[in-house]
């Protein structure tokens, strides 16, 4: 599949930002456990203004991928088939609750009601993920994709980028939080390094169900495509294809696996231990540069059934 | 429930592009579709947007080899994987005649219907920004201006070997279904569980030998 930077900036955008609001919350919760601990009001509004910051980079990113984004607001219409109607209903939702959450913090509101209508955009924020990932893992011939790992990813890869965010946002004004959230960061992202190995090993297993015999009805096992019925190019030979060389696809790979996982455990660590703003915001950085390098693989590691009738020109 | 389709017999095709030249030209002209693009079409680097294509294969191996012509248009499916998917609606399966639609006015040209189509059968038109497929002519098979032996989809009108049927493929005595009786009809990518409604009638042994 073509990479489209738009649906690879929305997806990775709001993945942070929906991880940063579970760390909120995490460290709404840590703070009532330790009685010596305030972080204050403040901490927690502008920490759901950079949740709704995130999430608007994401929206303005996935505008760049609509044809008509002034017709936009129909998509919301078919939520009873499709997963992509799920998700445009699931982002405003996680995007309002977030907004009631931080104007709750700015007029002072209880803890108790904050921490209530926090665990309702964590809720929300799941409910996204899960649409997200179904957008991808619904499509049965995009066999890649077809597997709950796909949504397994996106949660631990969001949260694990928004937790390395929370803990550089904790060093500038939290430093209590740095070691629990680059803790959460840690686990979240050896966890996702985990799962997506796994992944490239499932998807590196997979035997393709479609062929040339089953895609033209041939019973030949010798079947080649003589002309693809056109000389220049069109959607199908665009769209489909990544036209990227293997050696490029494979560094993408080998680049991915090392600074969306390994590198930003190593900064997270020590920025831990040094309480150092800088560390964790490279992390931070490191991590998002290469899960949106991930994402690029995500898409072009797919092999649509259709590239099957676009082999040869003539 | 009617289920209009096309029934192409492989046999017959000759690989001489007129259903696509054919298609392009009523779904340019009539309106229904808009004009369907091509960019620089006398350039180096011609693109345009089809309906139809016919591609064309060698199967077997030399010298026992035949060139199989297969042309290839929206299937429509009986149980289309890019209907669901739509986040508009804009995507649709008609009740009435089992044709598969796109709304122009209603799609957002997300391309997610394209994805979820295992055969390629949408294109994008890059000058409307909507997504567009075969219609299967809906804009002339019912039309009760033209002669009535002409209310046929414009690549079944076109062939000069008559290697495209059109018809009801649920009406067991329609033409198109007899003709999948008898020679049995088959579907591209049946693995897939779309029940796509267009047919194909397999080349026969034509090697002479049984």
């Amino acid at each position: 599949m073509h990479p489209a930077f738009s649906v690879i900036f929305l997806t990775t955008l709001i993945g942070v930002a929906q991880g940063l609001f579970t760390a909120l919350m995490i460290g709404q919760t840590y703070e009532l456990s330790e009685s010596s601990l305030s972080f204050g009001n403040e901490f927690y509004m502008t920490g759901a203004i950079l949740v709704l910051f995130f999430m608007g980079g994401g929206l303005i990113a996935s505008f760049f991928h609509l044809g008509r984004p002034e017709r936009a607001w129909r998509s919301a219409t078919m939520w009873r088939t499709s997963w992509l109607s799920r998700e445009v209903i699931a982002i405003p939702l996680f995007m309002f609750i977030t907004f009631i959450y931080a104007y709750m913090q700015y007029t002072g509101s209880t803890t108790s009601s904050t921490l209530l209508v926090g665990l309702l955009g964590v809720i929300a924020s799941f409910i996204l993920f899960y649409c997200t990932g179904m957008i991808y893992a619904c499509l049965p011939f995009l066999r890649e994709w077809a597997t709950p790992l796909t949504i397994v990813n996106f949660i631990l890869f969001g949260t694990a980028s928004g937790f390395s965010f929370a803990a550089f946002y904790a060093a500038t004004s939290a430093p209590e939080l740095i070691g629990v959230y680059a803790s959460f960061a840690i686990v979240l992202t050896l966890m996702g390094w985990a799962t997506r190995v796994w992944t490239l090993r499932r998807n590196a297993a997979l035997k393709p169900k479609t062929t040339t015999q089953t895609a033209i009805g041939a019973q030949h096992p010798q079947v080649k495509q003589v002309s693809q019925g056109q000389m220049g190019g069109s959607y199908n030979t665009r769209e489909f294809f990544h036209h990227k060389t293997a050696a490029t696809v494979s560094k993408v790979k080998s680049a991915f696996l090392i600074l969306a996982f390994p590198v930003p455990v190593v900064l997270l660590f020590l920025g831990m231990f040094t309480d150092s703003s800088f560390l964790l915001l490279l992390a931070f950085v490191t991590q998002y540069a290469g899960l949106v390098a991930e994402r690029w693989y995500f898409f072009v590691q797919v092999n649509h059934p259709q590239n099957l009738y676009y082999q040869t020109i003539s | 429930m009617t289920q209009l389709a096309l029934v192409i017999d492989l046999n017959v095709c000759v690989g001489c592009h007129a259903c696509v030249t054919s298609c392009k030209q009523w779904n340019t002209s009539s309106g229904y579709a808009g004009a369907l693009p091509d960019d620089n079409p006398y350039g180096a680097d011609p693109s345009g947007v089809f309906f139809n294509r016919v591609q064309t294969y060698e199967v077997g191996t030399f010298p026992n080899t035949d060139t199989v012509h297969l042309p290839k248009s929206c299937l429509h499916c009986e149980d289309p994987p890019c209907v669901p998917v739509c986040p508009t609606g804009a995507s649709h399966k008609r009740e009435e005649d089992g044709i598969v639609l796109v709304n122009y006015d209603k799609c957002i040209g997300c391309k997610y219907c394209s994805w979820a189509c295992p055969y390629g059968a949408r294109e994008f038109d890059e000058h409307e920004k909507v997504m567009k497929k075969c219609t299967l002519c809906v804009d002339r098979i019912y039309d009760e201006t033209i002669p009535e032996a002409e209310r046929k989809p414009s690549c079944v009108i076109a062939c000069p070997a008559s290697a495209r049927i059109f018809g009801d493929v649920h009406d067991p005595e329609s033409e198109a279904s007899k003709m999948i009786q008898k020679n049995n009809g088959f579907s591209l990518m049946p693995e897939h569980g779309t029940k796509p409604a267009n047919q194909y009638l397999p080349r026969a042994n034509n090697t002479g030998k049984e």
